[in-house]
Parts: structure tokens; sequence; C-alpha cells
């Protein structure tokens, strides 16, 4: 069968100067379900941007059933027949489910008036032509995000495409929804339709694609039959790293607990559960890993752990004292460093200075100002220098803006800020994410000088290989739920991780 | 030359921006007015043809210093605080009903003056900035919304229970001496509010860049979650900025009354708050640098003026040259493509570079 959609050589840079695409060739062959997965900031949102024309590429050609053309906005996509589900649903919620099918493509009477009877007629019979059970007459804010999904892929079927695309159309939903969304996934399949499907969750790429490219750093991969791979080999290349794979030593001395979190549960705001019951402790000296695939709670149990964002229920202790309600800054005063998963997120400003960066956490303190109120900037730059010779960021002054350093850089600034406020607990969330080999390895030696200096270290990694190479001792959480504990990490390996990380095996506690 | 052209963009694309607007005056210009050379004449060199219409020129560039501070201190820590004008004409009327119905030394009676307005204009500043931290309500419509509030009840209060029947147009009682701020040279209206807003400019930069708060305040505006992640109470740094804003515009109102007119003689808004917004988007926010956008606002609205009484074009003509700069300034898309396009140059220039990575 031939393909449907053929993207060749796509060239993607942002304003910002940020190559998101770089020479990307996929074909996409019709009639099959084609999985594109990546780690986030892999660039493939941007392509499905571009294959719907909400992005122009700067160069490359996409042909679509063999004819080059040209994308210019998502009105052309779609009379092409290319649909798009976002990530971000999509729906007017105060409409019923048939308005908000037909929006855009209203029947009508004399021209004016919105046939009523033809719109039900109409949405009655595309839900049953797909199969799709849904309450027509509702609004649908009243709906659960599993239906209002549903509602948004009949009305891309409902505008004739022929290939429709789903940004990670799992993450919002349960796992029985997720069920059912593969059921219709299959059913549509056998309509004849083409699916890209966007996803980071490798056991969900198994179970429903026939193909899957890997994306990562803006590059495809490969494409291969789905059937060809198994998930560790789809991990392996997502994630791409050299695996430069040698344990460090052991923790030499174990401490006492000084991190304790007790039966910690998060309700998020869409009363779904993203952390249930989840208990740990961290010993000074040593380093507690988190193993899971991304999205999976991760996220907000280092928000809660930094007093970011509050529970819903449950405690957290620093030695016998209790921090559950501590804010950011009386965190810190505990001598706990952060280092944040999304650091141009969270960890810098970057429109500011490097020096402005790191003294976020201590510009009240004595010698950075006076009193806290005027700022000692000689001092600053005196310490933030020392600093950038001491951590080995490439830059030419303290003064350069955050925004003119690689993003290996960056995340040494953010290090070096992190690791010099004289922490006795670090929690690491992705300390070396998106960086080059390098600085990654400057990092974990400075992680494991600060666990053999009595530090208790907390970190969070999707990289398998850090959390094994790093850490003393490691739990798998899966769903929001610790899964799996490893108290000897010795004999582990990637392949004990993995059924644990992708649901598939849970140990008891 | 294209590193520098992406460093000093900025610059670069408000100089590009003031050349057009003028171009395209002195266009309209040609076209409209019989005697053109006159009336550019009157425009561009106007305000410096004589000592009072220099005068003229820094005496309108006063209040303007003082609003541009008033908006900027907010806009850098990212809150679209637009209250300036409420803040300083509330501040003002407050300001001259107690100075009118209290009697001290000049000493005292000025900053206590002052310190009223002030505080008048720091309350003003505080209920968006309050709703805005605690039920996180929009700044931009409530401070747009309280300057309707102010203006109504402030000239309530002036026309109602301060107003000088003996005067034959709607002004308030005239100050007492005591509180007026002296005008210093002579033949012009040059007066000390001007010192004290060239005084705040320079108290505003040294607070923004060299204090604790300032820091917290324009960390929080470059990025508010870093600036909570790094242990900011950015609640408290959303108040406090929008306070400082209404008390330093609420200053410039006052200021005003007692260096000009010595007494409360607004019946329409002054219109000096907006011009604020206009200055420090100019400026950048930047103190120093507001000093100069606002004396370019006063020096076009005084030629304006001059252009209204000495040819045929009419001051709405300034409207419209101002009109234009502002727009192709703040247009975030002017001559964007331009550095789009050196952007993508340098992006791929580095990743030749770094290849292959793999």
């Amino acid at each position: 069968m031939g393909n449907i959609l053929s993207l060749k050589n796509i060239v993607k840079i942002y304003p910002n100067g940020v190559m998101a695409n770089k020479e990307v060739s996929v074909d996409i062959e019709e009639n099959t379900i084609h999985a594109i997965v990546g780690e986030n900031g892999a660039g493939k949102s941007t392509l499905m941007k571009i294959i719907f024309g909400e992005e122009a590429p700067q160069e490359g050609e996409i042909y679509y059933k063999g004819k080059k053309v040209n994308i210019k906005n998502s009105l052309d996509a779609i009379k092409m027949g290319i649909g798009m589900v976002h990530q971000q649903l999509m729906l007017a919620p105060d409409l019923t489910v048939a308005e908000n099918l037909i929006l855009g493509i209203e029947p009508l009477r004399y021209g004016v008036f919105l046939d009523l009877k033809k719109i039900t007629k109409l949405t009655e019979e595309s839900s049953k032509k797909f199969g799709f059970k849904i309450p027509l007459n509702k609004k649908t804010r009243d709906l659960s995000i599993g239906i209002r999904q549903r509602v948004e892929i009949l009305k891309v079927l409902m505008r004739n495409a022929e290939l429709i695309i789903l940004d990670e159309p799992t993450s919002v939903l349960t796992p029985q929804e997720t069920e059912v969304l593969f059921k219709s996934l299959k059913d549509l399949k056998h309509h004849g339709k083409t699916i890209i499907f966007i996803s980071h969750k490798l056991k969900e790429v198994k179970l429903i694609a026939d193909k899957v490219t890997v994306m990562r750093d803006g590059k495809v991969i490969s494409t291969n039959d789905v059937n060809q791979l198994d998930e560790h080999m789809i991990a392996h290349m997502m994630v791409g790293r050299k695996i430069n794979f040698k344990r460090i030593p052991g923790a030499k001395k174990v401490g006492d607990p000084l991190f304790t979190v007790k039966n910690l549960s998060y309700l998020n705001e869409e009363n779904i559960y993203v952390l249930k019951n989840i208990n740990f402790e961290v010993k000074a000296g040593e380093i507690l890993g988190v193993a899971g695939v991304d999205g999976n709670g991760q996220t907000e149990l280092v928000e809660i752990l930094t007093g970011l964002r509050e529970a819903t229920s449950g405690q957290i202790f620093i030695r016998e004292e209790d921090v559950s309600r501590f804010s950011p800054r009386e965190i810190r005063e505990e001598k706990v460093a952060h280092i944040p998963e999304d650091r141009m997120k969270n960890g810098v400003a970057e429109h500011t200075t490097i020096e402005e960066n790191i003294i976020v956490d201590r510009y009240y303190q004595d010698h950075f100002s006076n009193k806290n109120l005027f700022l000692d900037w000689k001092y600053i730059s005196k310490s933030s220098e020392e600093l950038i010779k001491k951590f080995k960021i490439l830059t030419p002054s303290s003064k350069a803006a955050i925004l003119s350093l690689s993003g290996g850089n960056i995340q040494k600034v953010v290090v070096a800020r992190e690791l010099s406020s004289n922490p006795r607990i670090i929690i690491a969330a992705q300390p070396t994410r998106g960086i080059d080999v390098g600085s990654e390895e400057l990092i974990h030696n400075l992680l494991k000088d600060a666990r053999d200096n009595g530090i208790a270290i907390f970190l969070v990694s999707a990289d398998l290989d850090e959390v094994l190479k790093l850490s003393t001792r490691i739990i798998v959480i899966y769903n929001g739920e610790i899964v799996a504990r490893f108290d000897d990490v010795n004999d582990i390996t990637q392949r004990d991780l993995g059924p644990y990380m992708l649901g598939v095996k849970k140990k008891g506690e | 030359m294209e590193k520098f052209i992406l460093k000093y963009f900025n610059l670069i694309r408000v100089a590009i921006a003031i050349l057009i607007g003028i171009i395209i005056s002195v266009c309209i210009i040609y076209i409209i007015s019989k005697e053109p050379g006159i009336s550019l004449k009157s425009l561009f060199l106007g305000p410096l043809l004589s000592k009072s219409r220099f005068g003229n020129f820094i005496e309108t560039a006063s209040p303007i210093i003082f609003c541009g501070l008033a908006i900027a201190i907010p806009f850098q820590a990212g809150q679209f605080n637009i209250g300036a004008e409420g803040a300083l004409f509330i501040g003002a009327v407050v300001g001259t009903a107690f100075g009118v119905s209290t009697s001290m030394p000049a000493f005292l009676h000025i900053p206590l003056v002052l310190l009223v307005a002030g505080l008048t204009g720091a309350f003003w500043g505080f209920i968006p900035g309050f709703l805005k931290a605690k039920w996180n309500t929009s700044e931009l419509v409530i401070s747009l919304m309280l300057n309707y509030v102010a203006y109504f009840i402030g000239l309530y209060l002036i026309n109602f229970h301060f107003r000088d029947k003996a005067a034959g147009y709607l002004v308030s009682y005239k100050l007492p001496e005591t509180a007026w701020l002296v005008q210093f040279i002579p033949g012009t209206r040059i007066h000390v509010g001007v010192i004290i807003s060239l005084g705040f400019a320079v108290l505003v930069y040294y607070f923004l860049y060299h204090t604790t708060l300032g820091y917290e305040i324009r960390t929080s505006g470059f990025n508010i979650n870093f600036a909570r992640f790094g242990g900011i109470n950015v609640f408290k740094v959303i108040i406090i900025a929008q306070v400082i804003g209404g008390f330093i515009a609420a200053i410039g109102g006052m200021t005003e009354v007692m260096g000009v007119h010595r007494r409360f003689n607004w019946q329409l808004s002054p219109g000096y708050g907006w011009d604020g917004v206009v200055v420090a988007i100019i400026g950048r926010n930047n103190p120093l640098l507001i000093i100069l956008s606002s004396l370019f606002l006063a020096y076009l609205r005084v030629g304006g003026r001059i252009l209204n009484l000495l040819s045929d074009i009419p001051s709405e003509m300034i409207t419209v040259i101002q009109s234009i700069i502002i727009l192709l300034i703040t247009a975030e898309a002017f001559l964007a493509n331009w550095k789009y396009k050196i952007t993508v140059r340098e992006a791929k220039a580095k990743e030749v570079g770094n290849e292959p990575s793999t």
C-alpha cells in the first residue's frame, strides 16, 4: 500500500532560535496506525503542527497522496483530509455535543437558520457509522474527558478526515478509557483511516501501532515495524545516549533517615489521583532513585516536596519536623536544594544574567545584601565568578544573559546554585535531561561527591541508565503509585525495572 | 554585524520606529499645510525657540516622568497595572483637600501634602494588586475601571466640598503658600517638582537594580515560576509593585498642582497616566530611559501646541505622529521577520558546528 503522507527534510526553527526539527523525513503508509515516540522536546509536536498547518517549516517538502502540497493553515489541512485531536481538547463547553460536532459545517435552512433536524440526523448517522456512543444532546462541559475526546475524534471524522493525528491522546485518560479509545482506533483503521499516534508510553505503542518512528533531539532516529522492536529497544533509541554504563561506587556511610514522606496523595484539578499513598525515606549519604516513565506523577511529587504545590493528604518530614505546609522559602531554609525538571520554566529567568540567577535563593542573606535591603553586586559577582570557575560554566562573564548559554551550561548554572547552597537534602529532577555528555558526567560526579559528604539525595529521572548508575536504592513509580522497591541495586538491570515502569508487573509492598 | 543587530535589536527598532513616524508626519504636513516650512519649524524646533516655550517643555515632562516610573515598576513585576491616571487624579484631589484644610510651616506642609497624596495613590494601587494576588483578577481591568472611579470621586470632592466659589470656574481653593513648590527659573514655570521627578527617576533606578525588593520585583516579572521556585514571596511582590506605582503617580499629580496651578483645576483627567504607559513602553521600563522618553514625548506635545497656535495644522496631528510611533514600537511583529531571519541564519551556522551529535 502507498504512502498517504511523506515528509522530506523538514527543518523548523522557532523565532527564539531553537531548531525543533532537523531534516526530518517520515513516510506514513496508508491505512496504518503510525506511532511517533520521543522524549519531551524531541520535536514530535512541532512536526505534527507542521502537518496540520499550524507551523510553517523553513525547509522541506510535504507530499500528500503523492502530490506535493503547501499547507498554509489548518483549514487547508482539513480540506485535504487531515484532522488533528490536540492534547488540550478544543471544544466549546457550553454547546451540546451535536452543536460542537457541526461547528463550522452547519447545515442551514434558507441560508440563515440552523437546520436542527438535519443536525440531529447528521450527527446520529456519523456516531452510528463509527460506533461512537456519545450523548449528543448533553452539554460538553458535563462530560468526562474520555468522552470529550471521542467527541473531538468524531468531529474530525465528520470533516471527512483520512489522516487523523492524535497528540498524546492517552495522557489524560484512565486505563479503562484508554482501552475504549484503542478499540475505536482499531475500528477506524478498518474504516480505511490512517492514524498518527503520538506518545511516550511504549506499552501503548506496542499495543496499538503498526509502525513506529523514534525521534530524538529534533531528528528521526528510525522508522520500523512495531513487531521488529521490543519496548527496551524503542526506549533505548528514544533516550539514545551512549550507554556509558558504569555504576558509581556504592555509598560508604549511609546515615539516619533525613527526609521522610508518609501517605502522600495528590488529587489534581480534574479529580484524578496523580499520586496515591506515597511512602519513602531518604537517608543521609544515599541516593534514592525514582524510576518511571515521564508523566506518572513525578512532576507533582517533586513540586509537593519542594513546597511549590500542596499535597491533598499526607506528611513530609525533615528529620522529626513536619514540613508539609512549608513555603518554598521555608523549605529552602531547611537546607533543601532543588534541581527542577524543567530548567527553563523553573530553574532560570532566561532574560536575566547568570549572577541574577545564581542569587535567587540567597540574595537576602548576609554578604549578598546589606540587611536584606541593598544588594552588594561586587560580592555577588565575585561569588558568581567563583561558581562559574568551579562548575566549569562556559561563559565570558557572570553578567552574560542566560539566554546566551547552551542547554548544558544553563543546567550547570542551576546545579551550581543548588549545590553551593550548602544543602543537606538535594531533590534532583531530570538533572541531565537534554544536555551534552560532558556536562552530564560532571553533574553525576557532583551528585556522587554530595552523597559521599552525607547529603540525602532524591533523584527523579526518566533516564533509566542514570537511575541505575547513581542510585543506592531505587523505587519505581507507575500511575502515581510506587509499584516496586529495590534496596539492593547491584544485580538490577533495565530489564528488571521495565515491566514495573510500564505497569505490567507490580510488587507487593 | 548580525550579532550586533541581535544584541541591540530593541534600540534599533525604537530608532527606526521614531524615524518612520517622523517621516510620515513630515509627509502629512507637506500634504495638508499651505506653509509646510513654518509648520515643520514650529513642530520640530518650536519648543527651543523661546525661554517660555522651553520652560513649557521641561514642565510638561515632569508629571510624565512620574507616571512613566509609576507604570514601569508594576510592569517590571509583570503586572499590567495601568492605573497611574486614576492614582494621580485621586492623589492630587486628596492631597489638595489636605493642603487647603491645614496650615503649618512650609518645611512640614510640603512633605505632608505630598505624603497624603502619595498614600492615597498607594491605596489606589493596592486594590488591583491585592485582588490579583488573592483571587487572580485581572489587574489590567481593575486598574482601568478604577481610573473612572478616581475621576468621578475626585470631581465630586472638589466640586462639592473644596470648590473655590470666588473663582469664576470649577477649581478648588488655592493652596496656602506654605504648600507651593517654588518656580525657580524666572520667565518659566519650571518648578521644584521637576527636580523631584528627576530625583525619583534616579531613586527608582537604584531601587529596581540595587535593592533586594527591586530584585524580587524584576525576577518575578521575568519569570514568576522561577521567582516562586527560588523562594520569593510573589504574593507580596505583586501587591507592593502596584502600591509603589500608585504612590509615585500620585506624587506626580500633586507636584503638578503644587508647582504649576497652585490649586486643583482639572475638570478633565489630564492624561499623564496614559502618557506614562507610553513612555514606560518606549523606555523599556528603565527609569533612566524613561527620563529620555518623557522628554521626547513632552517635546512632541509642546511642539504640537505651538504648531496649533502658529500654523494651519491642528494639534491632533501630533496625536497621529505619536500613535504611529507607539504603534510601531509596541507592535512586536514590527521588524520581527527581519530578526527572525537573522536568528535562523545564526541557528543554522551553530548547527553546522555541532554536527554530528548522535
